[in-house]
């Protein structure tokens, strides 16, 4: 068994020391303690590698000018071409504007929406009604984005739409919904609170139930009333969750929900000025063959960038509570 | 677990003073509000898809039909190659990748799971770090349509989404609460690691694995991403995707002359839209209904981590 690794097995120090076992023999005794281990993972390891890690090195191209004929190896270097190309469009304020308010708006009005959701469901004291509840309220996170454009379309196509026939029956214009960029941010915090707001609470309801009552004893012998004991003692002790959960969003800002701002918007150019993102203008340039290098100069920007966020909101987070942070 | 307390929420039973009935009654009241906005739109789009054409385009959508018709379900019935085939699509994709899916996730998971796998560490590292990093969109694609080569394949459909990594970590939490001295008894019997992972701990997380292989199946179903990325061919057309090409316009409700003649110039465009989305939500809806219990489930321990 022991071969060309040149171990030297000096026999002159005999018993105490355990020979140096060759490379081969070393091996072969990690394969018997692992290898049944890595059988078992090389599956996913090897699907993770082809859909994960194998695209990574395409990111060259964002310093490329990409000639299908000649592909992505092939094509001419160009520097920093695209990332100049990308800094001088001024589509990219409006896209990096949209992807950080629309964001920021979501956290805002999701955390509320959740918070709310759960001080309700806390109150309620019936084990059947609190059920009913959450079916309903979870059911639209099950939903798919596409079948969502559709109910949305239905509120607000502009001859049919439910909303211009309310409009119009309170003798009130209808308006063109999808033609009217201005609505949009309202009608995506909207769609995305109805679709979030039941899945959100449930962390909070865990934080609340989880608050001693003794608490709450004392504050009603003190003769605080429901709001007092909401606004004295729930709320200062969801103030970590919160943080936690905020600071997570921010992490994930620059990454928009492709499938709220690409489908349930239908694509549609006239809302461009408040609904296009970082993630719809990438895809657009990748499918309409725009500029495929600059899209992948603002998406790489974006990994990058999203990274290195993800990593300091998690350091912080870390600072916070130590079992919250994503590792 | 605590969840299902976490749930249903019975703080002690500590009395209420008087006003606590009309506080309650307000609970109540909102909540059956914001319940009912979550289930009013499934109820706009399935009055609309039995409301006769006429009607939508002089009323439009109502919650209630105004005059009921089922022709959009007869339409549709009438020509169902495209919907059968999209609904073949659709389970072939979510049977296939579920099963697979499954089975490499619990793998992967019961691997990174043993303290005494000397690559856990590495490994896990290198499955959770795809968490944080991509190369992002337009790698991706090139890679998928440059190298693989699965451009209008359906095997594009099913792979990329076998392993979520939210899963494997679900997963990997669940195989880590498995009593090590239970396998060791096994083991000192002469089970194999094989033998371990298929007949005690898949049996002894079985809630885990129901919860995850639902998620897995919805991510299948509801999925549209994939066809939008690397599907052209109408014959590999998901029910969701074909959907979207309705509600683009890019796909036209065409009729046959002899349908178009049943149908006498009425040839409803409008309802048989939403007729469509409901073909898309009525699994996923029955299953609701009487899965809910693992849904809930899956929902509260996705978030609560």
């Amino acid at each position: 068994m022991a071969t060309s690794s040149g171990s030297v097995v000096r026999s002159a120090i005999p018993a105490r020391s355990v020979p140096r076992q060759s490379f081969w023999l070393r091996l072969k005794l990690f394969l018997s303690k692992n290898g049944t281990y890595m059988l078992m993972a090389l599956p996913g390891v090897a699907l993770i590698f082809i859909f994960a890690y194998a695209p990574m090195p395409g990111i060259v191209i964002a310093f490329k000018d990409l000639k299908f004929n000649l592909g992505v190896w092939g094509s001419p270097w160009v520097g920093l071409n695209n990332f100049g190309y990308l800094v001088a469009t001024p589509l990219t304020g409006r896209v990096l504007f949209n992807t950080l308010f629309m964001n920021a708006l979501f956290i805002v009005t999701g955390t509320a929406g959740a918070i709310g959701v759960a001080l309700l469901m806390n109150e309620v004291h019936g084990h059947f009604r609190s059920r009913v509840y959450q079916s309903a309220m979870f059911f639209p996170n099950f939903i798919s984005v596409v079948v969502v454009s559709y109910f949305v379309f239905a509120f607000l196509s502009t001859d049919a739409g439910l909303v211009n026939n309310i409009l119009k029956s309170s003798a009130m214009e209808p308006v063109q919904w999808y033609s009217s960029p201005e609505y949009w941010p309202v009608i995506l915090v909207t769609v995305n609170l109805w679709k979030g707001v039941g899945v959100g609470s449930i962390i909070y309801l865990a934080t609340i139930v989880s608050i001693n009552p003794e608490f709450y004893e004392a504050a009603r012998i003190d003769g605080a009333n429901k709001l007092d004991q909401i606004r004295f003692i729930t709320l200062p002790l969801l103030v970590p969750v919160i943080t936690i959960l905020t600071l997570l969003a921010i992490g994930r800002i620059f990454y928009a929900d492709f499938g709220l701002f690409f489908i349930v918007t239908r694509d549609t150019p006239a809302l461009y000025p408040t609904t296009d993102v970082i993630d719809t203008f990438v895809f657009r340039a990748l499918r309409q063959l725009g500029d495929i290098g600059m899209a992948a100069a603002a998406g790489l920007a974006q990994s990058v960038i999203g990274f290195i966020l993800v990593i300091i909101s998690n350091m912080v987070v870390r600072k916070v509570d130590p079992e919250k942070s994503l590792f | 677990m605590a969840q299902q307390t976490v749930v249903m929420n019975q703080r002690s039973a500590s009395s209420y003073r008087a006003g606590a009935f009309l506080g309650r009654f307000t609970v109540n009241a909102v909540l059956i509000v914001i319940s009912l906005i979550c289930l009013v739109p499934v109820l706009l789009v399935l009055s609309a898809s039995f409301s006769t054409e006429a009607a939508i385009s002089q009323f439009g959508y109502t919650l209630l039909p105004m005059r009921f018709s089922t022709a959009a379900y007869e339409y549709i019935l009438a020509q169902p190659q495209r919907i059968l085939n999209a609904y073949m699509v659709t389970s072939v994709v979510t049977v296939t990748g579920t099963i697979c899916g499954l089975t490499v996730m619990a793998l992967l998971a019961f691997s990174l799971s043993r303290q005494r796998f000397a690559l856990r560490r590495p490994l896990s590292f290198y499955v959770f770090f795809t968490l944080l990093f991509n190369g992002g969109l337009i790698p991706f694609y090139l890679f998928v349509t440059q190298t693989l080569h699965l451009k209008d394949n359906a095997l594009v459909l099913i792979l990329p989404y076998l392993v979520s990594v939210w899963n494997v970590l679900l997963l990997r939490t669940s195989f880590q609460s498995l009593p090590e001295e239970l396998l060791d008894a096994a083991r000192i019997d002469g089970a194999s690691e094989w033998r371990i992972f298929f007949q005690i701990a898949i049996p002894m997380s079985t809630p885990v694995l129901a919860t995850v292989a639902l998620f897995t199946m919805l991510s299948y179903w509801n999925d549209w991403w994939m066809s939008l990325l690397f599907i052209n061919n109408k014959n590999l057309y998901s029910i969701q995707f074909l959907l979207y090409n309705i509600m683009q316009g890019l796909e036209a409700m065409n009729a046959t002359p002899e349908i178009a003649a049943r149908f006498k110039g009425e040839l409803p465009t409008l309802t048989v839209r939403m007729a469509m989305a409901f073909f898309a939500i009525g699994p996923v809806a029955f299953a609701y209904l009487f899965l809910q219990k693992y849904f809930i489930r899956g929902i509260t321990i996705g978030s609560l981590k």
